[in-house]
């Protein structure tokens, strides 16, 4: 199950100005843009934690601030940038939390929510890591572990902010093509442009807290964009699957 | 399951221990008399025995085992919400609150009013710590820890001030009620701390699956559908009233509240699902043995219960504290 995300008109000061920005149901978005643009903001304003100054955000039609925070969290699913690193628990015991904005008073989980746990933790490729304490987890662990956390989400949005901050290459291509394998609408907020443009069916460029531009990646990422919004001179070629090379000349 | 049964264990094991407790003091009584005695059979023996029992020894197990859960459970509590292995009802001033509250009942003459200045002096510094923790509405960990620090000091400075200056026929009772202890116990004194520790320990148990979201941190557990901000409020403010209800029958008791829920997780993992309730179970425990060794140790006087819990809970905070180091270093 894929929803939609409406972004109307949202502006958080002084980090958001003015975004509206619609992405349909089994889309997948890339948010680009340099650092301090304002796409971990606004996807903060999407999970509840950054209340947005005005403006309306509806997942599937439901405005995720006047709904329930419940309600919310068995919708859109979150993995963030950076996560506690000291716990003690289990790798399992936070797979698990995923089950939270679905449980009763007394909070047990069912055999079902279990095997959405042990399927989740298979397809992040952490069940081996099961019974580990997540504090002696490498980083790119760590990361596998609460995407598998929010897949027990059973989201319908799944929000990434630098999903592949921690991992190395082949990580970042196996977290990235297993995103793409979920059916759900994903808004990820990304740094390498290349694999953004590899992975998204659409970016969209935010700058200074503004949206600059919108649309598919060979058309986005351009010599003329990353000149005015990153500030670097390169020259952007196609590969034969149309998507865009960026290639950064370091010696001038 | 493991963990499920040892909560049967726990339950079971504090019930043999409060019978075995009831039976220990200066004067000794048998196990099978305390036993009939409390289950009144009609072949048990009656004259002083008997009145050692119901009037005295009985309402003192029984308040222990509800001090030492209260503590307990609020530690555990505490620990999850302010992600701090070294939180206890001292942190949020609740404990120093009560001995001030106490003490300047004490020393106005006013001795009859003392549990209730106990629990309004938690209350009061609790409050202090609070409103200085709040941040544009937003309740702040280390903003929370540190004022809590500060609070709870000056608190101190204020009742070892009072007590330095006290006559002496009242130093002894001040100093008693600063360090902690169960003697003379009365049954009236059970009801409310009774009542408040069991609500509480129901309702943090009923939200600890929240609690357990809290060990991602703000951002992570708000994702996951936490209120963080309401939550951590409604935790800490219910654990401040039991430590509250608590203190305020027995005087500041340390340590066990610090050292009872990682016990607990040692032994059972960190879910607090299980962690709380099972932490209330083992504080009982811990504090009806502990109060037995404070009647035992020193005939014919007492020793302050805070003595004994300090003495096995300094050597546990610093292998506590060793093992942290040891973590952090690898």
């Amino acid at each position: 199950m894929s929803l939609s995300l409406e972004i109307e008109d949202v502006a958080w000061a002084p980090v958001l100005h003015d975004i509206t920005l619609s992405v349909a149901p089994g889309e997948i978005l890339g948010l680009i843009g340099p650092n301090g643009s304002g796409k971990s903001s606004l996807l903060r304003c999407v999970y509840r934690r950054r209340r947005p100054d005005r403006g309306r955000i509806l997942v599937d039609g439901l405005n995720v601030w006047t709904a329930g925070a419940g309600e919310v969290a068995r919708r859109v699913a979150v993995v963030t940038q950076d996560s506690p690193a000291d716990l003690e628990n289990s790798v399992e015991q936070i797979v698990a939390l995923g089950r939270v904005p679905y449980l009763g008073g007394l909070g047990r989980l069912t055999r079902a929510d279990h095997d959405l746990v042990d399927d989740a933790m298979d397809r992040c490729e952490v069940r081996a890591l099961a019974r580990r304490p997540y504090a002696l987890l490498s980083g790119g662990e760590r990361q596998r572990v609460h995407l598998a956390r929010a897949l027990v989400q059973q989201p319908g949005l799944l929000l990434l902010d630098e999903p592949t901050n921690h991992l190395d290459l082949r990580h970042q291509v196996e977290l990235l093509r297993l995103v793409r394998s979920l059916r759900v609408t994903v808004v990820a907020a990304l740094h390498d442009l290349q694999l953004a443009g590899a992975a998204c069916d659409r970016l969209a460029v935010l700058d200074g807290g503004r949206l600059v531009a919108d649309g598919p990646p060979a058309k986005v990422v351009t010599t003329g964009l990353l000149a005015e919004v990153y500030g670097v001179a390169a020259e952007v070629t196609h590969g034969p699957d149309g998507l865009p090379r960026i290639n950064l000349p370091l010696t001038r | 399951m493991r963990v499920r049964g040892s909560v049967a264990l726990l339950a079971a094991l504090l019930g043999l221990s409060m019978v075995a407790a009831v039976g220990l003091g200066p004067v000794d009584i048998p196990f099978a008399d305390v036993w009939r005695i409390v289950f009144g059979a009609p072949d048990a023996p009656a004259g002083p025995l008997a009145v050692i029992v119901r009037d005295i020894r009985l309402p003192r197990v029984l308040l222990g085992a509800i001090v030492g859960a209260g503590l307990a459970v609020t530690g555990a509590v505490l620990q999850g919400v302010l992600r701090n292995p070294l939180a206890d009802p001292y942190l949020i001033g609740a404990s120093s609150g009560a001995s001030l509250g106490a003490v300047l009942a004490l020393m106005s003459g006013l001795s009859w009013l003392l549990p209730l200045a106990a629990f309004a002096g938690a209350m009061a510094t609790f409050t202090v710590v609070l409103l200085l923790a709040r941040n544009g509405g937003r309740l702040g960990v280390t903003r929370l820890i540190l004022s809590g620090v500060a609070v709870a000091a000056l608190a101190e400075a204020a009742t070892n001030f009072i007590v330095l200056n006290a006559p002496d026929s009242q130093l002894r009772s001040a100093l008693f009620w600063t360090l902690g202890g169960l003697s003379g116990t009365q049954w009236s004194d059970l009801p409310v701390p009774a009542l408040v520790v069991v609500f509480f320990v129901v309702w943090f148990r009923l939200r600890s699956a929240g609690l357990n979201a809290l060990v991602l941190g703000e951002e992570g557990a708000t994702s996951l559908g936490v209120e963080v901000n309401r939550l951590r409020t409604r935790l800490v403010v219910g654990s401040a009233i039991t430590v509250g209800a608590v203190v305020s029958v027995s005087g500041g008791i340390g340590f066990v509240a610090l050292m009872v829920p990682h016990a607990v997780r040692m032994v059972a993992g960190g879910d607090n699902r299980w962690v709380v309730p099972l932490s209330a179970l083992a504080g009982g425990l811990l504090m009806v043995w502990v109060d037995v060794g404070a009647r035992l140790l020193n005939q014919p006087d007492e020793i302050p219960i805070g003595v004994i819990t300090a003495l096995l809970g300094a050597p546990f905070f610093l292998v506590l504290l060793a093992r942290a180091n040891r973590r952090a270093l690898s």
